[in-house]
């Protein structure tokens, strides 16, 4: 499933990164594969929502979340 | 040999306290002056070490990486790259959130490996005690081979332990970061030999230098990389991300048994309960807008008292000087040139200073990255995204900083958007146009005994020029193409107390920048002064100047040059003498009301002492007779000033940041195009 299918708290863990450059800027944030994250907020309008990633919020837009493979923890 | 001073980098990932642990080494003792054009990209400031010497200190923008993204992000990245340039650093302070070390120990392993001496500061020590993380800092310290520090910025603990260890003898660290996989892919150490570097790790980071040079920047190193990748076939991408996961997984081993958690559960939920309320629906919006109301009324209400002041100790001054020196050219030169010009400018200090203090306490506080959080959907429909909430925010005090603010947007077309429609939200320096303006046009009473209507007329002229850079954006995004895939990634840090002292040293150093525009203010005095105070028939050496008569301001040059733009500007129902106000304040806005002083002032030697104001009201038109600032002339007059691109710090700026006169030139002419027609438009419906 794709990040942007869990619901809010929901733990998930990473399998995949899609975009190139997405990629770069989420393994920089410490966001990688094999990663455990949960979805922590969604804003108004559904869009952007927040992940938790080593107890860090990070926030991203539904376009990028959907480039993100995960399968529930 | 002369000793060079100590040169200390302050490196590390956004939010981790640098402006802090800056503020405390250097105090105000800070190389700033991003106002008026003067961009700096990277703070600089002086500190005494306790051997009596004193060390350069480098404030740096925050960065994930050594593979920079975004313009903020190059500037550590142009400082490191370059062993042989000058500003080499001799020292890298690295900052680490200590909540956060096994993300921030990528970039400090980056650092390292390039062979530069690295101490480690575990900085928001406090936070990570209530966050409930406990670090092993001697273990820490001896399996990397750097010293560490504890400090906590916001308390000053531990600032007197950096500034030993900076006077301490330091080698550089071990390089044992580099992964050997990625370091095989292509004979680097060569390259490395080859421009001369200490480490083969400089040589990969040195990869990436094409991308990070200034415009025309030419760079040895550049050329060296070029040919090398011409040669070695590789993808650069695809090793640089192999770099970081190298370095993650190593991290992860070697942090373990260093770092442990004991969940703080009571305060982590804190944290989540304020998160869900501010980026409510509902409440989230509703608070945000509060906010923004609190800022504004005090802008209005509290900065009036220090204004009054400012301006009344200026017209005690003009008094003063006018009685103390004999009556003549330098008399009226400094007391209707100079002095006003002046006033009319550092009226503003209080309103600037108040409105900086809430932006930096509400970036200190963690909220900004909410409200982008908050506003990220409805920027992205227009072509802009959560990032473009910070500047468009800033953009009411000033566009300057404002436009600067741009450089944490990766997106390149994000970014020149946000840039291009910034200068419309209405900034400090149209306040006094648009309150003189209103106050001619607007009755100054209640609305439902509650709202002030001049109040309210100001307000929707906010909301006008919000309005216009949304509209703006979006034909902007209309035009341009996108080119990245990657559309918002943002961290959003913890919620923290505002630390007073920090936010009054950004407040100082932005004032302290304001006043540098004083000089052009005092250069366009006297231009003004001197063209109206002189004409074609009517110079110095002409002999035909008396002490007290002035020549009749239509007959000046300012009056000339106003007569000559009048029939360009008679359709928006504007005179000569508004004209002239139009053509000085093309420089800054704040001019136009200094610029109708001086214009009243002389034309009307009577009645000298008069209002501003009143003297407007009563200005006739010199062939009908009807009175010159009729509803649809001052409607008329605020849609110009609310859209045209009236300030040349701006245009500089824009040029700096975009690299590009035709969108320099593509700013000044959309939004003297929209001035121009929304006040003729508005000229024509209400006449």
């Amino acid at each position: 499933m794709f990040l942007d299918e869990l619901k809010m708290g929901d733990w998930a863990i990473i399998d995949e990164i899609k975009n190139s450059e997405t990629l770069m800027k989420l393994i920089e944030l410490g966001c990688l594969p094999g990663q455990e994250i949960c979805l922590k907020l969604v804003a108004p309008f559904r869009d952007p929502i927040a992940i938790e990633v080593n107890g860090h919020l990070i926030s991203l837009c539904r376009a990028d979340a959907k480039n993100i493979i995960v399968h529930k923890a | 040999m002369t000793q060079r001073q100590l040169r200390v980098a302050l490196l590390g990932n956004p939010n981790t306290g640098k402006s802090s642990i800056f503020n405390a080494l250097t105090g105000l003792r800070q190389k700033t002056g991003n106002f008026a054009g003067v961009t700096v990209e990277k703070n600089v400031g002086l500190c005494n070490l306790p051997n009596g010497n004193q060390a350069d200190i480098i404030d740096l923008p925050g960065t994930y990486s050594l593979f920079p993204q975004s313009p903020d992000e190059a500037v550590p990245y142009r400082l490191l790259y370059d062993h042989n340039s000058p500003e080499y650093p001799d020292v890298i302070l690295f900052i680490a959130d200590a909540t956060n070390l096994y993300r921030n120990m990528v970039l400090f392993t980056q650092a390292a490996d390039l062979g530069i001496p690295i101490i480690l500061c575990l900085n928001m020590m406090d936070h990570a005690d209530k966050v409930g993380i406990i670090i092993d800092a001697n273990k820490l310290s001896q399996s990397l081979g750097v010293p560490i520090i504890k400090t906590n910025a916001r308390k000053s603990v531990g600032i007197a332990q950096l500034k030993k260890a900076f006077t301490e003898i330091l080698v550089s660290s071990p390089t044992k970061y580099t992964q050997a996989n990625v370091m095989q892919m292509a004979p680097f150490n060569e390259l490395s030999k080859e421009l001369g570097y200490n480490t083969e790790y400089q040589a990969f980071i040195a990869l990436n230098v094409e991308n990070n040079l200034r415009k025309n920047e030419k760079s040895v190193i550049a050329e060296c990389v070029k040919e090398f990748r011409k040669t070695h076939k590789f993808d650069l991408g695809h090793l640089q991300r192999d770099d970081l996961l190298g370095r993650h997984r190593q991290i992860k081993l070697l942090l373990n048994g260093i770092v442990s958690r004991q969940p703080n559960t009571s305060y982590l939920r804190k944290q989540e309960r304020l998160d869900r309320v501010l980026t409510h629906p509902i409440f989230g919006y509703l608070i945000f807008f509060a906010v923004l109301f609190v800022i504004f009324q005090s802008i209005f209400s509290l900065a009036k008292y220090p204004m009054d002041g400012i301006e009344a100790s200026f017209g005690l001054a003009e008094t003063y000087i006018s009685g103390l020196l004999p009556q003549g050219l330098l008399n009226d030169l400094i007391c209707n040139g100079i002095l006003p010009g002046l006033s009319g400018v550092l009226v503003f200090i209080p309103q600037i200073a108040l409105l900086f203090f809430f932006i930096s306490l509400l970036e200190d506080s963690g909220y900004l990255a909410r409200v982008a959080f908050l506003m990220e959907k409805t920027m992205r429909s227009v072509g802009m995204n959560g990032k473009s909430v910070i500047p468009l925010i800033s953009g009411v005090a000033c566009a300057v900083p404002a436009i600067m603010a741009t450089r944490n947007i990766e997106n390149k077309r994000t970014r020149l958007i946000t840039i291009m429609v910034t200068p419309l939200m209405s900034c400090s320096a149209r306040l006094p146009v648009y309150i003189l303006l209103i106050g001619l046009a607007v009755p100054d009473r209640n609305w439902l005994g509650l709202f002030n209507i001049q109040g309210l007329v100001l307000m929707g002229m906010y909301i006008l020029g919000f309005l216009a850079a949304l509209l703006a954006a979006g034909v902007f995004k209309w035009i341009l193409k996108n080119t990245s895939k990657q559309n918002f990634i943002m961290e959003l840090p913890a919620y923290r107390q505002p630390r007073l002292k920090n936010v009054a040293i950004t407040v100082y150093q932005k004032i302290l920048g304001f006043t540098q525009a004083a000089k052009i203010i005092v250069a366009i005095s006297i231009i003004l002064w001197t063209l109206s105070t002189f004409g074609p028939n009517h110079l110095p050496w002409q002999g035909n100047i008396s002490d007290n008569t002035h020549l009749k301001l239509e007959d000046s040059y300012a009056g000339k040059l106003g007569k000559a733009i009048e029939p360009a500007i008679r359709p928006l129902g504007y005179d000569w003498k508004i004209g002239i106000a139009i053509i000085t304040s093309f420089a800054a806005r704040e001019v136009f009301v200094g610029t109708m002083t001086t214009l009243y002032g002389l034309a009307d030697d009577e009645n000298i002492n008069g209002k501003l104001i009143d003297k407007m009201r009563n200005a006739k038109n010199e062939v009908t007779g009807q009175p010159v600032y009729t509803v649809a002339t001052i409607a008329s007059l605020l849609i110009f000033y609310a859209f045209a691109m009236q300030c040349m710090s701006t245009l500089a700026v824009t040029y700096k940041e975009t690299r590009s006169l035709k969108w320099t030139l593509i700013q000044l002419s959309f939004m003297s195009g929209l001035a121009y027609l929304g006040g003729l438009f508005v000229y024509q419906v209400f006449a």
